[in-house]
């Protein structure tokens, strides 16, 4: 129940390896915050610099106002779950659970009311005598989640928790870990590599690449609104469609079409992007059309994906199932101008 | 199912009698003949030990020991008996155990914190340290009898004085090198959450040893209790040198020496002797056996 702000941290292992770079967020109380990014961006380490389980190099952590550079792990008022689970493999699920209130010195009736609440809410209640290998991999990753809320800690840690389940169990875990943020009413702050845990799950989501922190935002607002083309390419399945374009008056020229730009960018070279859903088979009387030469067809019932290209540019549009097209086909579709995003090509930041 | 399950009930997916089934046959052949036959080569010399032992003097000398398995049968257990009775062998037993229990508990403790230590701490010099002990396993301990036994004898530490002290403290000095660099490795492959995790969960240094290490590496601590009782149940040199061959303090392995000597010509003795030596190892290493558990960490970490 407290918030928690990385205040220009820096983590540095040797002085030309430097694996998070003056990072700033500020995470309010009881907010979900996801950080995702691709492996080894560093967020795994913003995360273990939180913990306890990295020294911080520069800046300040601070959990609620007090800076926690200094705080021992378990000192801090935190818990974690681990991508692993780190489950104690010689001690039954009780024992696991009751592991950290038992360090903490708490009675035993205190340490029984607790266990026997948190495996309550995660439904182990008919485990609680079994060692974690005769558990399943849900199962063990819920007493790891035990582990975590018996201690009733002000910020929970979690550490790409879902990875090493399988798809259809990911899904439940996702709705249920929401469940269990809203119950808490604890600030949660989410490690995961999967863009879609990252929108489905968070209050707000960092995005972090080779170290630096790209954007910080809503889903809705990081997806219509990248700051930049790491994020808009990060985020979104399939990807963004990008186009390199030339601006010849308040118009964007690509190799195989022109867009009119809604307002004028100070730029003559850019990057153009657009999601493949602002591609749609109904051509609108103020919008722009394209051109594309279909090679490829998916049909997935509530979608169809047509990948082709345009000019010389390789193009990918979501469009009605409806729609007839084979590959081969050259299909004119119409592009949606709210949906449009322009790149500096240098700096890569959002012109528009 | 895997192949061998599938061979045993007969359904193998390759078919009866296609050179696939038989190169699948002809390999576990193979392994089977090969495995017995060096069970039979291990066991054959024990076997003729032990049913030597059970043999008159006079039968010994005449014939090999394979001829008392026909008929007729003409055991004795006359040997054990004499054993026991004329060659300080009671006295010799429980001195061995004097010797061997502490010089195989005391290393092992010692092991087990400076592995973990080795393992999972930080301090200066961690790694040339660590590789220096293990430089010392290549130093032949036979280097080290006069040095040490002029320290103990400035010292008092003699047998008269201190009984088996000293043998304790030189067997736990010979043993340590090995005895912490076999818990370190293990120690050392044990999963980093687990101790991230306990730190978080706050324990400290000697709770995730005494709570979390020593429970989960009983299988290597196990097998380091066998390796160091064997060798020092075993050993005669070190016995010898620290202890002496008086007969209030020998150990079963010098008294074993010593009834060559003597009884030369009447090794019927020597063969029942020998074997009451072997029991107390079999006996050790069959209880601890169980603890050779492979899989003990399964559910801890996945991935």
């Amino acid at each position: 129940m407290s918030s928690v702000t990385y205040d220009h941290v820096v983590k540095r292992y040797t002085s030309d390896l430097t694996v998070v770079k003056d990072f700033n967020v500020e995470i309010a109380d009881k907010e979900f915050m996801v950080l995702v990014g691709p492996s080894g961006c560093g967020k795994s380490t913003a995360l273990r610099m939180l913990a306890g389980l990295e020294t911080i190099t520069e800046g300040q952590i601070r959990i609620g106002d007090r800076v926690v550079n200094h705080v021992a792990a378990k000192d801090r008022d935190i818990a974690m779950v681990f991508q692993s689970y780190a489950l104690y493999p010689h001690m039954s699920v009780f024992d696991n659970m009751a592991f950290p209130l038992q360090m903490k010195k708490m009675s035993r009736s205190e340490i029984d009311k607790r266990v026997k609440q948190a495996s309550g809410i995660l439904g182990l209640d008919n485990f609680l005598k079994r060692k974690p290998k005769a558990l399943s991999g849900g199962q063990r990753q819920r007493v790891a989640l035990g582990r975590a809320i018996v201690r009733n800690p002000k910020v929970f840690l979690l550490d790409e928790p879902l990875s090493n389940l399988d798809a259809k169990l990911r899904g439940q875990t996702r709705v249920e870990l929401q469940k269990l943020h809203r119950d808490l009413e604890t600030t949660f702050i989410y490690v995961t590599h999967d863009q879609v845990e990252a929108m489905t799950m968070g209050d707000r989501i960092a995005i972090m690449n080779a170290g630096i922190l790209q954007q910080v935002g809503a889903p809705g607002e990081i997806y219509d609104h990248p700051a930049n083309l790491f994020v808009a390419g990060f985020i979104g399945t399939p990807t963004m469609n990008f186009v390199p374009v030339t601006m010849e008056n308040g118009n964007a020229k690509a190799s195989g079409f022109d867009v009119k730009l809604p307002k004028p960018v100070g730029a003559d070279k850019g990057i153009l992007g657009f999601r493949p859903e602002a591609l749609t088979d109904r051509i609108q009387d103020d919008g722009s059309t394209l051109e594309i030469k279909v090679e490829v067809v998916e049909r997935l019932g509530s979608d169809q994906f047509l990948y082709g290209t345009a000019g010389e540019d390789t193009i990918t549009a979501r469009v009605d199932p409806r729609m007839k097209v084979a590959p081969g086909d050259r299909a004119r579709l119409g592009l949606d101008l709210r949906g449009i995003h322009l790149f500096d090509s240098q700096t890569e930041k959002a012109l528009l | 199912m895997t192949a061998e399950a599938a061979a045993r009930v007969g359904v193998s997916h390759t078919a009866r009698f296609s050179p696939a089934w038989v190169a699948e046959r002809l390999q576990g052949a193979v392994l089977h003949v090969a495995v017995i036959s060096l069970t039979v080569a291990w066991m054959v010399p024990a076997a003729g030990l032990l049913i030597s032992s059970f043999r008159h003097f006079t039968d010994i000398n005449q014939s090999g020991w394979w001829t008392a398995l026909a008929p007729p049968y003409n055991f004795t257990l006359e040997n054990y008996v004499q054993v026991l009775q004329s060659s300080n062998m009671g006295q010799s037993l429980f001195n061995s155990f004097m010797i061997t229990i502490p010089a195989t508990l005391i290393p092992v403790t010692i092991a087990a914190f400076a592995a973990y230590a080795f393992a999972w701490m930080k301090f200066p010099g961690r790694d040339w340290i660590f590789l220096a002990l293990v430089g010392l396993l290549a130093v032949p301990l036979q280097l080290s009898f006069i040095p040490v036994l002029k320290v103990f004898v400035s010292i008092g530490l003699v047998v008269q004085n201190w009984g088996f002290v000293g043998v304790w403290l030189a067997h736990t000095g010979y043993g340590l090198p090995f005895s912490i660099y076999l818990l370190a490795n293990f120690f050392r492959a044990l999963p980093s959450d687990l101790f991230e995790s306990a730190e978080i969960d706050g324990a400290g240094t000697l709770t995730v040893f005494f709570r979390i290490v020593l429970p989960l590496s009983v299988p290597a601590i196990a097998s380091l209790v066998i390796f160091q009782f064997l060798w020092i149940w075993n050993d005669l040199l070190v016995a010898l040198i620290y202890v002496g061959g008086t007969k209030s303090v020998a150990p079963l392995t010098v008294t074993l020496a010593n009834l060559t000597n003597s009884l030369g010509q009447g090794y019927n003795l020597l063969t029942a002797a020998a074997f009451i030596s072997m029991i107390i190892p079999l006996v050790v290493f069959l209880s601890l056996q169980r603890y050779f558990v492979r899989g003990i960490l399964a559910g801890s970490v996945k991935g």
